[in-house]
């Protein structure tokens, strides 16, 4: 059992559910990131989804955009961020770590070597958000040869027979996202949410974790009723944004929001 | 040039393939959408009706078909093959870009949906978009990089002055390129009630298959023009390549003819020795951009890199799948003209036949000339001419040091 299955195998039992806080790596300087992944397990993160910089961050809004252009002001390269996963592992072996961001950087470095180099840094899974399965098809394999999960997206537009696939087609978990939009959004309806959720169990096996429009200990909470996973990034990212200058701050400020989260959903159990 | 037999003439395949280019790389939300689109178009592509009411808009709205005009005195004066002009510049709106924009507003319009939104570069694309809502009575937003929206701002009023708004974008680099991902994001959130007339022949599928077919009128009216006025078809056809709209409309129906050899001219910029060009078929390599794999300008990072090139309508790190596929098979040639060599072949062009391109199709214009006086007077080529050049006067009157 890999450390994301473990991971959710531990919280279930407990009626916990997983706080997964997404940071890009390299925002606001490389150096900042390692003491950050830290904070962010100190503050309540079960998972961390870390960033991988990309020039057109097509699925994402405004905040997200704006980090990969710090992170990419001084290259930060997926190379890099591995590097970075690395270091964590040095003094953490246990919180899960999933890369999330675009194809292309991993294609540009290559499956094989890519794939060797994320186990031999710690990584658990990858999510890739322009990677529908279909095209994950044959290289999937390479994922999945290595142990690396591969977490695909599910949307409020995805139909039955898709969600059923894309269960299949996935492991350590899904990320549903809770609305029709990019990141940072804030029209997320948690009755809506729950109307999916239920959909989607039906049709997969494994956690599910709901992202995009949380920016709060309240709809935190309001989403850990439902899933097994609780996804903030936006939120945490405008955090780190206003504070550019300040790691310190921005590590204290963002600790603070994510402390609020996991009070919040514990409560909520 | 290498005449394979085994060349597929059944792409794309169901999921949009072109050998390893082409696909469909987008987060989840947008796959119902494509494939509603694609579900669609497939069933109209065959339907008599909607290929009629196509015909005849490019008939009476559009202008079709346009002249194939035989530039003598430019032909004399390389010395070489006769050069003949697809006048795509005479279409409506003084571009190739209507052809498409006709056809994706009737698949909008037999979808139900009442917005389109559309990516801009020099903004020609935007004006067609703006063009076809104000036709069609749909309501139209186009996205535009902020740097375009400063140079081009004739066409920034133009669009506005059609009905549409003009939405800025001041992520990246505030180019084309930015300008279709703030379009994708746009039709991700509103992805009910809107369709996304993409402006090129690129794009996850179903887009690249669909701008192909609407655009390749240019190549059949091509083929029957040359059968008609010459008795033969052409030795070579050229045409620029940003996205590759234009030429992949030419090339297409000529795939099946081995005889007739494939020049696409990309954007050479500053020259191909160093980075300021927009020609990733020349010297870039594939990877996955705006949905589709294709060779693209990146760094050894994966990050899509900056382009430069006089002409903002070529001005993309990517190119449409089906040219990344004919360059690799070996069936099309993709070449490069520079800045220098484009502007020249503007004012040659209009001080000898009264006729003057766009910038991007100057580039076509620029190695036509080249290809020719490599030829016997007895051959001839057919250069897509795209675009016209008025509105790429402002850039040239600033390089003479004139204020137009």
């Amino acid at each position: 059992m890999n450390r994301i299955s473990s991971l959710f195998a531990n919280l279930a039992p407990q009626g916990r559910k997983a706080l997964i806080p997404y940071v890009t790596a390299g925002d606001p300087q490389k150096e900042a990131t390692v003491p950050m992944l830290h904070a962010l397990v100190e503050s309540g993160a079960d998972l961390i989804e870390l960033g991988v910089p990309f020039s057109d961050p097509m699925a994402d809004g405004p905040a997200i955009q704006l980090a990969c252009e710090r992170a990419l002001e001084h290259n930060t390269s997926l190379r890099d961020v591995l590097g970075m996963v690395s270091e964590f592992r040095a003094t953490n072996s246990t919180t899960p770590v999933v890369l999330m961001g675009y194809l292309n950087p991993v294609e540009a470095m290559g499956y094989d070597v890519f794939v060797k180099a994320a186990v031999e840094a710690g990584v658990d899974g990858v999510l890739l958000v322009d990677l529908p399965p279909e095209e994950a098809e044959d290289v999937a394999v390479y994922f999945r040869d290595a142990g690396l999960d591969m977490i695909y997206l599910i949307a409020p537009t995805t139909t039955d027979a898709r969600i059923e696939a894309i269960g299949k087609a996935g492991s350590g978990y899904v990320y549903y996202v809770s609305l029709k939009g990019v990141t940072g959004s804030k029209a997320l309806d948690v009755d809506d949410v729950a109307r999916n959720l239920e959909r989607i169990r039906q049709r997969v096996s494994i956690p599910v974790g709901v992202g995009f429009g949380i920016q709060n200990g309240e709809s935190a909470a309001a989403v850990s009723r439902v899933a097994d996973g609780v996804i903030v990034g936006s939120a945490l990212v405008n955090r780190i944004a206003a504070n550019a200058d300040n790691a310190d701050l921005a590590r204290a400020q963002v600790s603070e929001l994510l402390r609020e989260m996991r009070t919040a959903m514990d409560a909520a159990v | 040039m290498s005449t394979d037999n085994k060349i597929d003439l059944n792409l794309p395949d169901e999921r949009g393939h072109f050998g390893i280019f082409g696909g469909r790389f987008v987060s989840e939300t947008l796959t119902a959408a494509l494939d509603e689109l694609q579900a669609t178009y497939t069933k109209l592509r065959v339907d008599p009706d909607f290929q009629a009411a196509f015909d005849r808009d490019l008939a009476h709205y559009v202008g079709r078909p346009s002249p194939l005009y035989h530039a003598e005195r430019l032909s004399q004066h390389c010395g070489g093959a006769q050069i003949y002009l697809k006048r795509e510049d005479l279409n409506h709106t003084g571009a190739h870009k209507i052809n498409n924009t006709i056809g994706q507003a009737l698949l909008a319009r037999f979808m139900g949906k009442k917005k389109v939104i559309a990516e801009t570069g020099a903004g020609q694309h935007g004006v067609a978009t703006a063009t076809v809502a104000a036709r069609f009575g749909l309501e139209c937003k186009v996205f535009m990089g902020s740097t375009d929206v400063e140079r081009q701002k004739l066409n920034v009023y133009r669009m506005k002055l059609l009905g549409a708004t003009v939405q800025s974008v001041t992520s990246g680099t505030k180019t084309l390129k930015d300008a279709m991902n703030e379009a994708m994001r746009h039709w991700v959130t509103n992805v009910d009630d809107t369709f996304y007339i993409i402006g090129t022949a690129a794009g996850p599928h179903p887009y690249p298959m669909l701008v192909r077919d609407f655009q390749a009128v240019i190549g059949r009216e091509t083929q029957r023009q040359c059968a008609d006025q010459i008795g033969r078809q052409p030795d070579a056809v050229v045409a620029c390549v940003g996205g590759g709209s234009n030429a992949i409309g030419m090339f297409y129906p000529y795939i099946a003819h081995p005889e007739v050899a494939m020049y696409g001219v990309e954007a050479g910029g500053l020259g191909l020795h160093g980075n300021d060009h927009a020609a990733p078929l020349s010297k870039g390599r594939p990877g996955v951009l705006h949905g589709n794999r294709t060779y693209l300008m990146e760094d050894e990072n994966g990050q899509i890199m900056g382009t430069h090139s006089i002409s903002a309508g070529l001005d993309y790190p990517g190119v449409g799948p089906e040219h990344s596929w004919l360059k690799d098979v070996g069936r099309a040639n993709y070449v490069a003209a520079t800045d220098d060599e484009a502007i020249d072949a503007f004012h040659k062009l209009t001080q000898m036949e009264g006729i003057m391109p766009a910038l991007e199709s100057s580039h076509a214009v620029a190695f036509g000339m080249k290809l020719a006086a490599t030829m016997r007077p007895d051959q001839f080529i057919v250069v897509n001419l795209s675009g016209r050049g008025d509105k790429d006067i402002h850039t040239i009157a600033s390089l003479d040091g004139v204020t137009a």
